[in-house]
């Protein structure tokens, strides 16, 4: 039987990280944690696996579900000591959002962040670019409202941040 | 347990990081009592969520207050226990919601100057204010934006919406000038280098005030009279309505917990 210091030793930086590729966003359930870059890093100090997150939005309700979720996540993989910490510098950016994260997010019917240009926004179901801008905030404070002229249907928009 | 005695330096970092926690906390109440009574769905969602930003900013701010304090409270604790006296926010935010054009036009009176106020916090020399100046300055970006173009759709609406618009500022303008008026924490903050330059802010947001008024048709109020005292804890009425819902379960429950 592994003793839990045998249980960290045996993971590496790489294995913690592709277990945390399994925790979903809360409210996003197929982008990950790894994928909008909220996790920053991973240390592990004898049998002690510590995660290092940063929040997206200062008053994102959902950080507290991931911290649980992580802590969960590793759990179940057999690790006994683990610490969540959250660092608030530098402070966290839609630029660290995985290719695969924005990828995944448009599937799912959100329009990804556009750094090159905020204005012009592709409609995640017909693509159209013929699409306004309905309100600054729309489900959550990260994301923005808009509809798509062409399909007439309505999405939301993932702003940079 | 306190690290080092209370002295005047750390009463001073207190109030100062206090300041604006209040200040944030309030307007983020005042923005909740929206919440279902929204002219319209989207912009009931874009108040809330205004509001999320704001208490997420108060939370991060009275954590460390909480920290400086050194007395082991939690945020919680300074958020729901003291009285109107202890509070340090300015008189605008606590200033009633009225009708959507008031609450926009105090939205944005305070966004011209949250948002350059964070924009120089972000080069405080204490660590951690900068990094919360960090975060909440991308945030305050998106909450000027939206409450500057609704100055504009309003003042430049139809002929009720510029009317509503007009008396929202006699009702609100003389709360505007405290924001940019500093008292002893700002001028202590400023001085040891952890605050900000607030001449400087000043010039920016009354460039910025210019612009939208101009382009929303509505003329900038001659008077420059301020009412003061918010950031030393002499309020208006308004605030005691506030806190006695903010606080009432806390008040009657003490250290109730979910």
């Amino acid at each position: 039987m592994k003793t839990s210091s045998d249980n960290a030793n045996s993971y590496t930086k790489s294995i913690i990280c592709q277990i945390l590729e399994s925790v979903t966003d809360p409210e996003i359930p197929v982008i990950s944690l790894t994928d909008l870059g909220i996790v920053r890093d991973v240390k592990i100090e004898g049998d002690q696996v510590e995660v290092i997150i940063t929040p997206t939005y200062t008053g994102c309700p959902a950080m507290l579900e991931m911290e649980k979720d992580i802590y969960n996540a590793l759990k179940k993989a057999g690790i006994e000591k683990i610490k969540v910490t959250t660092v608030l510098s530098p402070a966290w950016t839609t630029v660290w959002m995985s290719e695969e994260g924005k990828r995944k997010l448009e599937e799912y019917g959100i329009a990804p962040p556009n750094p090159s240009n905020p204005e012009d926004i592709a409609c995640p179901q017909c693509k159209s670019k013929n699409t306004t801008l309905m309100s600054q905030f729309g489900s959550t404070p990260c994301k923005a409202l808009y509809k798509c002229e062409d399909c007439l249907e309505p999405f939301d928009y993932f702003k940079c941040h | 347990m306190t690290n080092s005695p209370i002295n005047y330096s750390t009463i001073q970092l207190f109030n100062y990081t206090l300041q604006q926690a209040d200040t944030c906390l309030i307007l983020g109440q005042r923005l909740a009592e929206w919440c279902g009574h929204g002219p319209i769905l989207e912009q009931d969602i874009a108040m809330t969520n205004i509001s999320l930003d704001l208490i997420g900013q108060a939370r991060m701010l009275y954590q460390y207050a909480a920290e400086i304090e050194g007395e082991g409270k939690s945020e919680d604790d300074i958020a729901y226990l003291r009285h109107e006296a202890e509070y340090r926010n300015a008189l605008l935010v606590e200033q009633p919601n009225g009708d959507f054009g008031q609450t926009i036009l105090r939205q944005f009176l305070f966004d011209s100057y949250n948002c350059y106020f964070y924009e120089a916090l972000m080069n405080s020399s204490d660590e951690r204010l900068a990094a919360i100046a960090a975060k909440a300055h991308k945030e305050t970006l998106y909450h000027l934006k939206w409450s500057g173009d609704w100055m504009i759709r309003l003042g430049d609406g139809t002929e009720e919406s510029h009317e509503r618009m007009e008396n929202a500022l006699s009702e609100l303008w003389s709360y505007s000038g405290e924001l940019t008026i500093p008292v002893e924490a700002e001028l202590t903050a400023q001085k040891e280098g952890y605050g900000v330059d607030m001449e400087a802010i000043k010039i920016k947001r009354n460039q910025k005030i210019k612009v939208i008024f101009e382009e929303a048709t509505l003329a900038i109020p001659e008077s420059d009279f301020s009412h003061l005292g918010g950031k030393d804890g002499k309020h208006t009425e308004q605030l005691g309505y506030i806190l006695a819902d903010l606080q009432f379960m806390q008040r009657a429950y003490p250290g109730n917990e979910w």
